[in-house]
């Protein structure tokens, strides 16, 4: 039985997070095939690209109702960058689309800013998250209080309930959350297995889950 | 935002070469041991350049990229010789984050917008080669060995235009001079174009780095020889045999401009520079 099944839907750098799952000491697979996301410990949804394109391809597939099996059972889930975007009600990406809905609210676009003369649509490098004040929905990132992370994006998620913030970060003078945590559900703006040692303590953080639910 | 330092390893058959104004590549080593340097010294993105690849029309990286994401966990940064959608693809399932273009975005410009349709704007970087002459900043493409027409401002604004998520611009003039870098190209990107832009070539200092961040705002800064020649492996040629220049490595030289320059001390003068958020 594999600990990790990561969804293959040919969006994001799949490689690097089965790489950092097996540094870490995980087995995981890159999968699209239900029978084996069904005989898989946890599930990770990655993307990278746009969230129109992303949910056609999960249902061309019929991934939507592999991730909704895992969500019946109590499956840990990890949805990273578009991969948490996807879980939630919809997105505004180029045209309103439904999303998974497991996460309630909306996914919106970084609106153009002219600060020091850069055009400030997407967010691409290392960013402190702050997770201080979200202690008590203990996380993967509990621990990493103002550590950098490697974010690459240009919507973030606007949850309807605020407690599931589990921390949030800054892009220039926007303040916006950047990774959440609804039961075994938990997602990441940012891409752990791109952020060095701090981001690879989140993969350790699952492998003890992993290990803890057995 | 924080700048961003990002090691920049010029590949050539495997070994990680470094020239000066982009010629006379010395071979250095074994990239995979540098990038693993500097993975621990605290770099904030990698960039691996095939810098014969354009000249051959492919890009040969796949198995160093993949063989640096068993465990290094940056960002990377590819290119050299991109000249389709089926070799970015390539490329990104090997374990890079986002792709260079410079030759074929020259040749074919509205390859920037398919990439960008497909992969989104973060995903490309368009790289501008360029070099001055008589006042004006021309770009070159094959790795600074053709001349264009295209002038540094008009094409990176056309670029802009297209989609493109970021550029990165070598100063053939300054590459591997230690000089700093040509701190006009810097002013000019930063007072024309609004998507980030990194800077290449010359650096060595801490202090050209303030320099430079006096007159522009760049994203990122790109280091090559100043590192590289603080981390060479003296023993790499008694275990490999090797094609290329292997001649520095043999004579076992000292590059004199070079070596001192740590990626952790950057870091700690731009921190206090900027109190980062």
């Amino acid at each position: 039985m594999n600990d990790v099944a990561i969804l293959n839907f040919n969006m994001g750098n799949l490689f690097s997070i089965k790489c950092a799952l097996n540094y870490v000491g995980l087995k995981a697979v890159v999968t699209d095939d239900f029978e084996v996301i069904k005989n898989s410990k946890s599930l990770i949804i990655p993307g990278v690209g746009a969230f129109p394109e992303a949910m056609k391809r999960l249902k061309e597939k019929k991934l939507d109702s592999a991730i909704y099996d895992c969500n019946e059972k109590g499956k840990i889930i990890v949805g990273i960058c578009l991969g948490m975007q996807l879980l939630f009600s919809e997105s505004n990406e180029i045209k309103k689309t439904k999303g998974l809905n497991l996460i309630e609210g909306e996914v919106e676009k970084f609106s153009e800013k002219k600060s020091s003369n850069t055009k400030a649509s997407f967010n691409v490098g290392w960013n402190k998250i702050r997770t201080k004040k979200f202690k008590k929905n203990s996380s993967y990132v509990s621990d990493l209080d103002k550590k950098d992370m490697y974010f690459i994006h240009s919507y973030y998620v606007k949850p309807r309930i605020q407690e599931i913030k589990t921390s949030t970060s800054f892009f220039y003078k926007k303040e916006f959350i950047s990774s959440v945590k609804k039961d075994h559900i938990q997602g990441f703006q940012f891409h752990p297995e791109k952020s060095g040692e701090c981001g690879i303590q989140i993969y350790k953080k699952l492998k003890i889950n992993l290990e803890y639910k057995k | 935002m924080n700048i961003r330092i990002i090691p920049k390893l010029d590949i050539k058959n495997h070994n990680l070469v470094k020239g000066i104004n982009l010629e006379g590549l010395r071979v250095l080593g074994n990239p995979r041991q540098f990038a693993e340097k500097y993975y621990n010294e605290g770099a904030d993105e990698l960039i691996y350049h095939d810098v014969v690849a354009s000249l051959y029309q492919r890009n040969n990286l796949s198995s160093l990229i993949k063989n640096t994401s068993e465990n290094i966990f940056l960002p990377m940064l590819v290119g050299g010789g991109i000249r389709n959608t089926d070799q970015v693809e390539t490329i990104l399932n090997s374990g890079a984050d986002r792709i260079f273009l410079n030759t074929a975005a020259l040749d074919n410009p509205p390859i920037i917008d398919n990439i960008v349709k497909k992969y989104g704007s973060s995903t490309l970087v368009i790289s501008l080669e360029v070099v001055k002459s008589n006042e004006k900043y021309i770009c070159r493409k094959d790795f600074g060995r053709e001349e264009t027409n295209k002038e540094l401002i008009d094409w990176a604004k056309e670029v802009e235009l297209r989609g493109a998520g970021e550029i990165i611009v070598t100063s053939i003039d300054s590459d591997g001079t230690g000089l700093g870098f040509d701190l006009n190209i810097a002013e000019k990107l930063s007072n024309n174009i609004k998507i980030p832009f990194v800077i290449n070539g010359g650096i060595s200092s801490i202090k050209q780095i303030d320099q430079l961040l006096n007159v522009s705002n760049p994203s990122g800064i790109a280091i090559g020889s100043a590192f590289h020649y603080g981390n060479i492996d003296r023993d790499f040629v008694k275990q490999n045999s090797l094609d290329g220049n292997i001649e520095f490595l043999n004579k076992k030289q000292k590059y004199r401009n070079f070596g001192k320059l740590k990626i952790q001390a950057i870091k700690k003068h731009l921190n206090k520079k900027f109190k980062s958020n």
